[in-house]
């Protein structure tokens, strides 16, 4: 078999965005859509530690670091939004969250 | 021929537990199966000789994170299924053919790039141990990291003042 390529690398990313944003267009729980966006946020993970492997370059390590901690970020503000809003309107599920729609 | 088998185990993993959370009914099973994909990515990345990256990622994801999302299960009460109230508006083949395209055309870039001479592979053998992520981290990304600190701290606060109980 052929050794592992970046290219390997990046198919499997590739292959793990779609399945978040399959997730983030299909699913109507929010909670589920906001594990999709997980998934996406790991699929660009592996693609910058694939490349800073193949350039030897500790660059793309460091910025996994931050993209994990912008996740942490926004998943603590994102389920806090969750909660007010089901706070208010009851329900988890996007297609009942139209109040700002004309 | 072991790092072929180790990421040809490592990415089904992640891909079958992937399908598996945007795929199943329960959200509590799709926090677990969640779970099990970040330890399955974290594993990867031990395969890439980046032990902190892979405990970071154990600690910050599979520790932090999720544990933040089955709070927020067991805060938010199911009295009725969310799938069962479907918008009739809603197109979701539409969606499904859309992400099979942009997979599909992913794929294509990445097999014709694969195809041209590839770049040169560079032989440091230290990457991805922690003194040379560090070294970057507090030199040439000092101000980024503090930011990051910075915004952490925001967001800290922005969440308490969003879950409080008189909004």
């Amino acid at each position: 078999m052929d050794p592992i390529t970046p290219t390997h690398y990046m198919l499997l990313a590739a292959a793990l965005f779609m399945i978040g944003v399959f997730g983030v267009v299909t699913r109507r729980n929010i909670i589920i859509i906001f594990m999709s966006i997980e998934l996406i946020l790991n699929a660009v993970n592996i693609n910058l530690m694939a490349f800073s492997l193949q350039w030897g370059n500790s660059i793309g390590q460091v910025f996994v670091l931050f993209v994990i901690a912008v996740a942490a970020a926004e998943a603590a503000v994102g389920l806090g939004i969750i909660l007010a809003m089901y706070r208010n309107k009851e329900t988890i599920n996007i297609d009942e969250m139209n109040v700002l729609k004309w | 021929m072991f790092e072929t088998i180790t990421f040809y185990t490592l990415g089904g993993l992640v891909l079958l537990f992937a399908l598996l959370v945007v795929s199943t009914r329960n959200t509590v099973h799709a926090i677990l199966f969640l779970v099990i994909d970040f330890l399955a990515v974290a594993l990867l990345y031990a395969s890439m000789n980046s032990m902190f990256v892979a405990a970071i990622q154990v600690l910050v994801y599979a520790g932090g994170i999720v544990v933040l999302y089955l709070f927020v299960v067991m805060l938010v009460n199911h009295k009725r299924p969310p799938e069962e109230h479907a918008d009739p508006n809603r197109r979701n083949w539409v969606g499904a053919a859309m992400t099979a395209a942009v997979l599909g055309e992913l794929v294509v870039i990445g097999v014709y790039a694969s195809l041209r001479p590839a770049a040169v592979s560079a032989s440091t053998t230290t990457i991805g141990y922690v003194e040379e992520t560090a070294m970057v981290l507090y030199t040439d990304y000092l101000i980024p990291f503090e930011v990051a600190s910075v915004l952490l701290l925001v967001a800290m606060i922005g969440a308490i003042v969003l879950a409080r109980r008189e909004l």
